[in-house]
């Protein structure tokens, strides 16, 4: 591999074990855990307890699992670890939107507490007054950085506080008489595609607003689309551009004179923590992704928390129960007139909570603010570097700052190599790198995007813009070797085309075997390629 | 004087030095300018109004910790708490597996870099297929609800029709759940139940069941905690009615108990939170969906769905996502439902699980929670003017009704609390027609002597 002399690049090679489908491992008779048998006397009393079931209920074949040794299954699922790149290991700034920061340690050891990890949710209030007040004293932080009113915890990840605020919209119009005829919830293309499909769910119509020439959603659009038939808008802002769209306040002043609601998408707040607030912008609710900017891991996509805020006319809306506080003890307060009811079973996501609460704790207000500037700080550094790169360019608003984000493209590299963003992406991941691309449908051709938060040294951003620039460079020396990688990652170019066949997808083991027949060993294999 | 920096170990480049270097390379005089865009009057313009920092991460410990002994743990006390969120033992290597950097902090990258998740999940979803015997599972979705809800809606969407119809044992958490993501798309009606086995009244369902039946969902296990025999004719009303049956099941009753695929189910779903995940005061829950290996029902899952597949090189695996253009990552509201972050690692826990388990070690736990819940029931059964609600054989939970007592739950629970024991879940307010009962749940977890002790304590207290 070419590196330059003066590049950061690490002569890097991934984990690759070839290792095995789980089911591959399986030895007859082997034993992973032993399960207790019962007590003395237990079946003297209750029987062998199988045969207690009816028998028509009795499972007659046992389920078809693998039969592995511990240490064999440790290790399987450790090999499988290292062939994943976690933000802990990497320069994780090119997965915009998602916020990758650093997720600290003393979190996870505090939520390995058994104070926190061995509690039932239907526990009397008294024996779990820690867990409430780190619930509430959640609510009051979040209710100070949004400047509303009340937040609940209970949505499950930000697509389902989309979902839960589509839902307060609706109960909202239905109590006042309206919710036949306000149908319609109007959102962004560069918002989220759960702002549109969360919404969609709940029976609304969902109307799009496309961007102008500055990047920033259509204002004129927006004038039009807005009638008596608007039960919402759902926005975000600064949106994947990571422009901020300065006339957010006219976008929900147009819409409350409609009789809509607003909700802000804060899934990512980032860069404006401490600077800006949905409160000040006019909106009636807003959510947190507290996996994104609050810290807490990203687990390989769970679990999540979208904390969901509302103002003080939407709080009986709110799904139940929410924590109350009388001074002296906390408690479940199940009791919201209008409440939508439920999104998730028991109370939210505990562990996202507490480490989300732990990490506001460790930073404080002003640490806050420094987080936003600095993330700020960094991806406008990253911008004026990346912009430099021959090939890459920042659609809309050249030359001017963005927030947390930028969604750039590379569609002069494409045009000149033949390497689309795709094939870039995997050639990254032969440094060690991630490259997302962009939401669906890809407005900005070629798109990438780009967000760095405040977690990263300015030695690692220079670090990943080497990655950037040396592939860059390579697309135009050596296409071919971009176009073939990846060639020092996990695995080599996937075969694709089953993905979409229903004779030939398997999404599970069994399948596989059914369709294309049980696979030779893995040695097997080899001898016959 | 300026200020003092704030500089904080989690921010790098909070170092003024740094700042100054990058702001001359951007070409700003100050951060301040990067926020051009934001109009004065949005600005916030005092500063936030939070705790003082803990920047020392002793300070901080213990500050989170003083207020984490709050708590009782359910290991302190002898809990028989469940309804949901289960206290079932979590092997060794669950925990050191979930605690991997590489897995606790990995989010989104391609099936190269990201190739571990991939593969992990898919092993998920094929190890969950064997004991649910069925061809397809997805990447977990939030919770049982929200699988269940989207069982629903899924059928809606295969038949073409708009009513579901809803065991009325159901957890009345689940059921707030699917009846908020139904409305007003689909509608809820509850069929009753037998009063003395809790099973599903099957005139009820026959009376109820109309040309706009989409589903009837029911659980098996119940959440009152019987196990449902009828789930073969269940599926037989509903499939002569043009339905399609749906049920929720508990992944770690399947041991012992026929998997809803035998019984003429269509669509599976549950948690998987008893899958090698703590209880975390119900905040590790999990959802799973199962399904036969149909187009008609494949390309109507909202969620992710990882297949397995060969690369360039031959003998090695490689491992992305199937019919992707189902999802609103690719259609926005034209994808089904929709599609996010939900909770991957708690389906990595059950991988992992599942694997150390086999199939003997689910059978033996299987047998184990039998055994135990039966042994409590007959202690239980003996006391004075308690009883067994229903007739059914139970799983691991079960109705103890206290109505003949002439105490109430609340004062039980109460009692029970002050000599160290969580009593059962009071159904009083769940269910009307229940007043007077509390769910009593039993796991491996669940010692002899902690039923002996239960037995005692209601004894002296209930006189």
């Amino acid at each position: 591999m070419d590196i330059g002399k003066n590049s950061t690049l690490r002569n890097f090679h991934q984990a690759k074990w070839d290792e095995e489908v789980i089911f591959e491992l399986s030895n007859p008779g082997e034993r992973g855990l032993v399960v207790p048998g019962v007590e003395a006397g237990i079946e003297e009393i209750a029987g062998d307890g199988i045969s207690s079931i009816p028998e028509i209920m009795r499972r007659k074949e046992p389920p078809a699992l693998p039969e592995i040794s511990q240490m064999r299954v440790l290790k399987h699922f450790l090999r499988i670890s290292q062939q994943n790149l976690g933000a802990d290991l990497n320069v994780d700034i090119g997965q915009g939107t998602c916020t990758m920061k650093y997720s600290p340690k003393i979190n996870e050891v505090l939520a390995s507490s058994k104070k926190a990890s061995d509690i039932h949710p239907c526990q009397d209030a008294s024996t779990v007054q820690g867990a409430l007040r780190i619930m509430y004293e959640l609510d009051l932080f979040l209710r100070e950085i949004s400047g509303l009113d009340r937040f609940s915890l209970q949505p499950s990840s930000g697509s389902h506080a989309i979902l839960a605020m589509a839902s307060l919209v609706r109960k909202y119009h239905e109590t006042r008489g309206e919710g036949d005829k306000r149908d319609e919830i109007i959102t962004t293309i560069f918002s989220h595609p759960s702002d549109a499909a969360a919404a969609a769910v709940k029976g609304f119509k969902i109307v799009t607003i496309y961007y102008d020439e500055t990047g920033l959603p259509d204002i004129q659009s927006l004038k039009k689309a807005v009638s008596d038939r608007t039960a919402a808008l759902f926005i975000t802002n600064p949106e994947d551009t990571g422009i901020y769209n300065p006339r957010i306040a006219e976008f929900t002043e147009l819409i409350h004179r409609a009789g809509g609601l607003c909700g802000y998408d804060q899934a990512n707040a980032n860069g404006i923590l401490g600077i800006t607030r949905a409160k000040e912008a006019g909106f009636d609710m807003c959510f947190f992704n507290l996996h994104k900017t609050f810290s807490t891991p990203h687990g390989c996509g769970g679990p999540a928390s979208g904390a969901l805020g509302v103002t003080k006319a939407l709080v009986d809306y709110l799904p139940v129960p929410i924590v109350e506080f009388d001074g002296k003890k906390y408690s479940l307060n199940w009791d919201l007139p209008q409440t939508i009811g439920k999104t998730r079973s028991f109370y939210g996501v505990f562990p996202a909570i507490l480490k989300a609460y732990a990490w506001i704790m460790s930073l404080g207000g002003e640490g806050l603010k420094e987080v936003a500037r600095v993330a700020v700080l960094n991806n406008n550094y990253l911008l004026k570097k990346i912009t430099a790169i021959k090939g890459a360019t920042s659609p809309f608003k050249a030359g001017k700052r963005r927030i947390e984000q930028v969604r750039y493209s590379w569609e002069e590299l494409t045009k000149e190599t033949g390497v689309d963003t795709h094939e870039f992406a995997l050639r990254m991941a032969d440094f060690g790198f991630h490259l997302w691309s962009s939401h669906h449908p890809f407005l900005v051709p070629q798109p990438f995007t780009v967000e760095p938060t405040e977690s990263y040294s300015k030695e690692e951003l220079d670090e990943y813009l080497d990655g950037l620039r040396h592939v860059a460079e390579e697309a135009r020396r050596d296409p071919e070797t971009v176009k073939s990688a990846p060639h020092r990652s996990v695995v080599h170019k996937i075969d694709e085309s089953t993905f979409d066949d229903p004779a030939k997808w398997a999404i599970t083991w069994r399948a596989y075997i059914k369709k294309h027949g049980p696979p030779a060993r893995r040695r097997e294999r080899r001898t016959t390629s | 004087m300026g200020k003092k920096p704030f500089i904080h170990p989690y921010i790098p480049n909070s170092v003024p030095e740094v700042q100054k270097k990058m702001l001359e390379e951007i070409g700003a005089k100050d951060i301040e300018e990067l926020y051009e865009d934001i109009p004065p009057e949005l600005r916030l313009k005092r500063d936030l109004n939070l705790p003082e920092p803990l920047l020392s991460e002793l300070e901080l410990k213990r500050h989170v910790e003083e207020i984490l002994n709050k708590n009782i743990s359910c290991g302190e006390r002898v809990s028989f708490l469940g309804g949901g969120c289960g206290r079932h033992y979590v092997p060794a290597i669950c925990d050191e597996i979930t605690h991997r950097s590489e897995f606790l902090t990995a989010y989104a990258g391609e099936p190269y870099e990201d190739a571990g998740r991939f593969q992990v999940l898919f092993e998920y979803e094929s190890l969950m297929a064997e004991i649910l015997d069925f061809d397809v599972v997805n990447v977990p979705t939030f919770d049982w609800g929200q699988a269940a809800s989207t069982s629903v809606r899924m059928a809606g969407r295969i038949t073409g029709r708009k009513k579901v119809l809803v065991a009325d044992t159901v957890s009345p958490d689940r059921l707030a759940i699917i009846k908020n993501y139904c409305h007003p798309v689909m509608s809820v009606a509850l069929v009753g139940h037998q009063a003395d086995t809790g099973l599903l009244d099957m005139g009820d369902l026959k009376a109820k069941l109309s040309p706009e039946t989409a589903a009837v969902y029911f659980e098996n296990p119940s959440y009152l905690g019987f196990i449902e025999t009828q789930g073969e004719a269940i599926s037989a009303v509903a499939r002569a009615g043009g339905a399609l049956s749906l049920a929720g099941v508990d992944p770690l009753s399947l041991g012992v108990l026929k998997p809803p695929s035998q019984y003429g189910v269509d669509i599976a779903c549950g948690d998987i939170q008893g899958l090698g995940n703590h209880m975390y005061f119900g905040g590790t829950l999990g959802g799973f969906i199962a399904t036969r290996d149909e187009e008609r029902f494949v390309m109507e899952y909202p969620s992710r769905l990882f297949g397995i597949a060969g690369t360039s090189v031959e003998g090695e695996w490689g491992f992305g996502d199937v019919a992707y253009s189902r999802t609103s990552f690719d259609g926005r509201e034209k994808g089904k439902e929709f599609v996010g972050t939900a909770a991957a690692l708690h389906g990595i826990a059950a991988a992992v699980y599942l694997s150390l388990m086999g199939p003997q070690g689910l059978r033996d736990l299987g047998r184990h929670i039998l055994q135990k819940a039966r042994y409590a029931a007959l202690k239980l059964s003996g006391l004075n003017g308690v009883k067994i609600r229903f007739r059914s054989v139970p799983f691991k939970e079960f109705v103890v009704d206290f109505s003949g007592t002439g105490k109430r739950v609340a004062e039980i629970n109460e009692r029970l609390l002050e000599a160290g024991l969580f009593g059962g879940i009071d159904l009083t307010k769940e269910f009307p027609e229940l007043r007077g009962c509390a769910l009593y749940s039993f796991t491996e977890m669940t010692a002899k002597s902690d039923v002996d002790k239960l037995t005692e304590t209601l004894r002296s207290i209930l006189g």
